[in-house]
């Protein structure tokens, strides 16, 4: 048998394909922190004004009585926590329609959420705005938040907090950003497509050590291993090992494999 | 055996010339040039004496790299200093070796080309007939083929010698019998919120609640006894939607298994048994997180999209005296999986 004559490789082509494969990283778009006072007390003519802002903004999908529409849900009972959540965040008003709202830049002053706030609180009775009191997690127990946290959020919101896909494009939100008060006023009113979790059902203490599981072992957590690819499990970590890994294997294999001289 | 035209192998018989002559040989540099030989010889050496340093360096890690010490990595973030020597070093201890091996056979291994010759695989006619005749005389000589009697015990025993490998398979456990079939769910079992155990009443839920619960007996369930199987199947969501929201219920005409928009399910997947929380409660739909099943709470459960066969089950529930929320029954069919026996 002929001895297999080694043909010069024209690597070249492979090795830039490789090179592009490989250098498509995976880049984390950095949302700075907004963290913010307790809003005062409502008055009579915070509700006015929040009136006047609701019909200027809001009304044109939840109704002018706030009754709701085709376009979007009625606001009678949702509470002052659920316009605080919404609009504080930037996911009201929306944009565009879409499946979701998206966070974003808020656009209302704090001082116009708070009136907003009062108004839609004024149409019926609902989850109130969380006090400072209410979000002190001083005394919450870390372990059981880690246990409450993994029952009841980790499905959607993935075991690192990092968010996750739902179903017809909707996603649960990464929680990285997210403060303590959107947290609780999350829990409690069920934004979007998040079912709610009153206090009745998960009391405020236990909510409060959800929170710190949160802010105190989530926000803020190395990345023993190295390269966490954004938490998000085997997709990132396959889309890694396939151009990266692979990749290498394949340099390894021409380099083997090219003439020497 | 040279008749091989229309194969690209060429078989020579030795001393013949190939039947298609190979391309001129050029010599490597090494092979030219001492020095170039020399500084390859260097190359593969600093290879080979890199990876002993990187070995020493991983057992010098290991002793000496406390693990709570964290470094910051730039666009990595952070991460653990020791997870992150003891891999670089490990790596490269063997990738050098790999790497330096390759040089090795590359620059300054022989580089003659040789034919190889190729010979009939199969042996001699005359070596086959010995190898034959041997068996025969063995054969007659055994006296296997008259002594009867002898042959059939032999292969009596070793039919039955496998026989005590099936039966100790016994201790694997015992047959799940018809515990698949039933949870600890019973007729007034109190539901509790899971972790905290708080029993919940029906004004504890609002519109668009979610609780993952499980029953009350569960904790006096010792884990000997079971305690994680018995989670594992009575696991259940409850959920409250407008009344008018629900399509259908899996419950037979003339009974009523929700409370006033209350809806208690199965937990557990019917696909693989994953357990599912994932309720987007605008749509009142349940998603798997494994693959994507989805079930439609408002309407009995039913599977709109993915790979389940059979719908989430549906665990009839009511209130009892005192007002908590409690199970009417057990499931009325297998909750999770599908299983052989179940058809």
């Amino acid at each position: 048998m002929t001895s297999t004559s080694v043909r010069r490789h024209r690597a070249t082509g492979l090795v830039v394909l490789l090179a592009a494969l490989v250098a498509t990283g995976v880049g984390y778009a950095a949302v700075t922190d907004s963290a913010q006072a307790a809003p005062p007390q409502a008055s009579e003519t915070q509700v006015q004004q929040g009136r006047q802002l609701f019909l200027e903004g809001c009304a044109t999908c939840h109704g002018l009585a706030a009754q709701g529409t085709d376009s979007g849900p009625g606001l009678i009972g949702v509470g002052a926590a659920s316009v605080d959540f919404q609009v504080t965040t930037g996911r009201m008003p929306l944009s565009a329609p879409a499946v979701q709202a998206p966070r974003k830049t808020p656009q209302y002053t704090p001082e116009q959420v708070t009136a907003l706030a009062a108004y839609v609180a004024s149409l019926g009775a609902g989850p109130a705005i969380p006090s400072d009191s209410d979000l002190s997690t001083t005394d919450a127990n870390l372990a059981e938040g880690g246990e409450l946290f993994r029952t009841n959020c980790a499905q959607c919101h993935n075991f690192a907090g990092k968010g996750g896909a739902l179903s017809d494009g909707k996603y649960a939100p990464t929680l990285m950003n997210a403060t303590p008060r959107e947290m609780v006023e999350a829990m409690l009113t069920g934004p979007q497509n998040m079912p709610n979790f009153p206090n009745a059902t998960l009391p405020l203490e236990k909510k409060q050590a959800i929170v710190k599981y949160i802010t105190d072992n989530l926000q803020n957590a190395a990345a023993p291993g190295g390269l966490a690819l954004g938490s998000y499990g085997p997709v990132t970590e396959g889309v890694f090992i396939w151009t990266a890994g692979i990749g290498a294997l394949l340099l390894a294999a021409v380099w083997i494999g090219a003439k020497v001289r | 055996m040279s008749d091989n035209h229309g194969t690209d192998v060429s078989v020579a018989e030795h001393g013949d010339t190939p039947e298609f002559p190979l391309p001129p040989h050029h010599h490597r540099i090494t092979d030219t040039d001492p020095k170039a030989a020399k500084r390859a010889e260097r190359q593969v050496a600093a290879m080979f004496g890199l990876s002993a340093l990187c070995t020493i360096g991983f057992v010098v890690a290991y002793v000496a790299i406390p693990t709570d010490t964290f470094i910051a990595l730039g666009p990595i973030g952070i991460v653990q200093l020791s997870n992150l020597v003891l891999g670089l070093t490990f790596g490269l201890a063997i990738l050098l070796i790999g790497l330096g091996a390759i040089q090795w056979a590359k620059k300054l291994m022989a580089d003659e080309e040789i034919i190889g010759e190729r010979h009939p695989l199969g042996s001699p006619k005359e070596d086959q007939d010995a190898a034959l005749a041997e068996f025969q005389t063995g054969l007659a000589e055994s006296g296997f083929v008259e002594r009867k009697i002898v042959r059939r015990t032999l292969i009596g025993a070793l039919a039955l010698f496998p026989i005590p490998l099936i039966v100790v398979l016994k201790d694997m456990g015992p047959l799940p019998v018809d515990s698949l079939n039933h949870t600890i769910w019973r007729k007034g079992s109190r539901i509790v919120v899971d972790v905290t155990g708080k029993p919940l009443r029906p004004e504890d839920l609002a519109i668009g609640t979610l609780v993952s619960a499980s029953p009350e007996d569960l904790d006096k369930i010792q884990e000997l006894e079971g305690n994680q199987n018995a989670r594992a199947k009575a696991s259940i969501i409850l959920v409250r939607m407008r009344p008018s929201d629900i399509k259908s219920q899996q419950s037979p005409e003339g009974q009523t298994w929700d409370y006033q928009g209350i809806l208690a399910f199965s937990k557990i997947c019917t696909h693989v048994g994953c357990p599912i929380a994932l309720y987007q409660q605008r749509q009142h739909s349940l998603l798997c997180p494994c693959h994507q099943s989805t079930f439609d709470l408002a309407d009995g459960g039913k599977v709109i999209f993915g790979p389940a066969a059979r719908h989430m089950p549906q665990l009839p529930i009511t209130i009892d005296s005192e007002g908590y929320l409690v199970a009417q029954s057990d499931f009325q069919e297998p909750v999770g999986p599908s299983f052989w026996e179940r058809g």
